[in-house]
């Protein structure tokens, strides 16, 4: 899912690969991205599950407003993951309701 | 309490211009913006800017931003970023929050540039992770190199819409669709058409009724729907799609000024609910300022017009400037932004059906609901002449308020006129050098190089292409016509790509003398 090469906005340059944890699982992801480009690149897709009806959501606004794309990061749970930057040795859990799994 | 002469909200293209005409003018200036990086949504815009040279046109987005930027830093003005503004009240006082604390400001003058919000538009299965606001898309493809799908449907036609779809194209995507209640192409014919020739269908009067999948977008089912909206049975079409994204609309985000006490209103011809302001952007609360969305939802060009026409009125409210000040520079400010608000698309034409052009051209329906000229229509208009050599065929139909094609030409082939919105006329008697800078330097990739061979039976097309992989010369392929149909072999037989187009590039292709007229795009064909 990555544009390596771009014909107006040239040669991609991320910086630096990093390994973080999602679900217990190691991705790699470039630091300072954006947690959810970092998931979204890797292929995943379903952010969070909703609290009453348990339905998938993934990245909608991705600038931070409709807050379908909250996670529990680093054991903080309603973390925007589309605009909060993306750490070395993070880990990022789906968010069931306001939670993670238990 | 923090106190300075002006506290802008929002570091977008209204914001920046305003601060920088109030702290160049003296202004201790402050501005607040919620994201990581300022500049707003400019740094997502990668295509090239319509309007004359005072409105920067022919330059794409990202690089007014950064010379935006620049010029903020230069006047001195003070940006704070993942600051978030959570009230404005009484007397100019601005709370923030930034980091772990809460602080409070006082301004003499606010300026509000906080611009506007996506719509979005239910339908079964819109909640579905692969469903993303227009936003989105240009946000992960621009701003961080991600593809959002491999297969996407677009929902909306307006320019938001056009170029979003278009970008999409740019990245790599396939778009199966670009979708449409409307019975109309809501965005610039010139924007339908790059897409229309690269073979995207439209299908107006259609909308979406059902999102598929279980944990993700697997497709999507459209239908056409009747005069009262309703969808017509039977005229339901499925596409495969990984991705549907919406461009239907944006909504101004004037929270804060309703907040404050400033009188509002629900306007539709400025995109909802708005505070009522004078021409300064000044609000029933004197100092207190709108510029951009907020106020109204139009465009960066005209937003950064408006925020420097605040950035003015503020000094001038503080008593940095005197009045013959004001009006000088407003005056020329407000006759940049009439220039843009001027044409088929002017915010009082919204919602009118226009049918003639200001010269009296029929508009073309064509283009208004397939998204492209026919070849009858194109010929009728007034940059295209049928000249001896090469010569540049200007397939433009709609008067919109741009006019880089005539500044580029060094010949003089090429007449717009005093007035922006006017049709470009090539000038039969000039002389054509073949140099190529209006094809790079339209804003709407609608003008094309022609050189017809009739003794040797065929023509040469030179078309503006921005896309990856660039193909090589001698490169075979076919033509493809402006509806997006292979129609002839053709052969790359010349690349041109210098510093004056921009990324733009510029390929040469030799097909039939007949066709002339028709290859307005090349597909490269996948050896086997």
């Amino acid at each position: 899912m990555r544009i390596t090469e771009h014909p107006i906005l040239g040669e991609s340059n991320k910086g630096r690969l990093v390994t973080f944890y999602f679900d217990g699982k190691p991705l790699e992801g470039y630091e300072t991205e954006p947690i959810a480009m970092a998931l979204r690149a890797a292929g995943v897709m379903v952010l969070r599950h909703t609290h009453k009806e348990k339905a998938p959501r993934g990245i909608f606004c991705a600038i931070g407003r409709c807050t379908d794309c909250v996670m529990v990061v680093d054991g903080k749970a309603n973390v925007r993951t589309c605009v909060t930057p993306l750490v070395a040795g993070m880990t990022v859990q789906t968010q069931y309701g306001v939670g993670a799994k238990k | 309490m923090k106190r300075y002469d002006v506290i802008v909200v929002g570091a977008g293209p209204a914001g920046l211009s305003a601060a920088i005409e109030a702290a160049k003018r003296g202004l201790r200036v402050i501005v607040f913006d919620e994201n990581a990086r300022p500049g707003g949504q400019l740094f997502k815009q990668i295509h090239k800017f319509f309007g004359s040279k005072e409105h920067k046109a022919k330059i794409r987005g990202f690089k007014i931003g950064e010379d935006l930027l620049k010029e903020a830093q230069t006047a001195g003005v003070e940006v704070v970023l993942n600051a978030v503004v959570l009230g404005l009240y009484l007397d100019k006082e601005v709370v923030v929050s930034h980091g772990d604390e809460v602080t409070h400001y006082k301004g003499d003058a606010i300026i509000v540039a906080t611009g506007a919000s996506e719509n979005m538009i239910t339908f079964d299965g819109w909640t579905l992770p692969g469903v993303i606001g227009a936003g989105a898309a240009q946000t992960m493809m621009n701003l961080h190199s991600i593809r959002p799908g491999k297969k996407v449907l677009m929902l909306g036609t307006g320019n938001v819409g056009l170029v979003v779809s278009y970008q999409l194209l740019q990245a790599g995507c396939e778009v199966v669709a670009l979708v449409d209640a409307a019975a109309k192409i809501g965005g610039y014919g010139v924007h339908a058409a790059k897409l229309a020739r690269c073979g995207v269908p439209f299908y107006l009067s259609h909308t979406i009724i059902k999102a598929h999948g279980q944990d993700c977008v697997t497709g999507v089912t459209i239908g056409e729907v009747d005069s009262k909206w309703q969808v017509i049975p039977g005229s339901e079409k499925d596409f495969e799609v990984d991705t549907i994204c919406l461009a239907v609309g944006l909504s101004p985000m004037s929270q804060l000024l309703k907040m404050a006490g400033c009188e509002m209103e629900e306007n539709p011809a400025k995109g909802g609910y708005v505070p009522i302001g004078n021409s300064y952007g000044e609000t029933s609360i004197p100092g207190i300022f709108v510029a951009g969305d907020v106020s109204g939802i139009e465009e960066a060009s005209s937003a950064m017009i408006e925020g420097r026409i605040a950035g003015v009125a503020a000094a001038a409210r503080l008593g940095f400037i005197d009045k013959a000040e004001l009006t000088e520079k407003t005056w020329e400010l407000e006759q940049a932004l009439l220039a843009l608000r001027a044409g088929m698309f002017s915010p009082e034409n919204k919602g009118r059906e226009v049918i003639h052009t200001e010269e009296g051209y029929d508009v073309s329906q064509s283009l208004l609901t397939r998204g492209y000229l026919t070849n009858d229509e194109v010929l009728t208009y007034p940059g295209v002449t049928a000249a001896q050599g090469i010569h540049a065929v200007i397939e433009c139909s709609q008067n919109i308020p741009c006019n880089p094609c005539q500044d580029a030409c060094p010949k003089k082939c090429i007449t717009i006129g005093e007035k922006i919105t006017s049709l470009p006329v090539v000038n039969s008697d000039a002389q054509c050098s073949g140099c190529g800078l209006c094809v790079a330097a339209c804003s709407g990739q609608s003008i094309f190089l022609v050189k017809e061979d009739e003794e040797v039976g065929t023509a040469m097309v030179t078309i503006p292409y921005e896309f990856y992989p660039l193909p090589e010369k001698g490169c075979q392929g076919m033509a493809l016509d402006r509806s997006g149909k292979e129609i002839c072999a053709a052969e790359i037989i010349e690349i041109k790509n210098v510093p004056a187009f921009d990324k733009t590039s510029l390929l040469t292709m030799k097909v039939p003398f007949n066709m002339a007229m028709k290859a307005r795009f090349f597909k490269q064909v996948q050896e086997v």
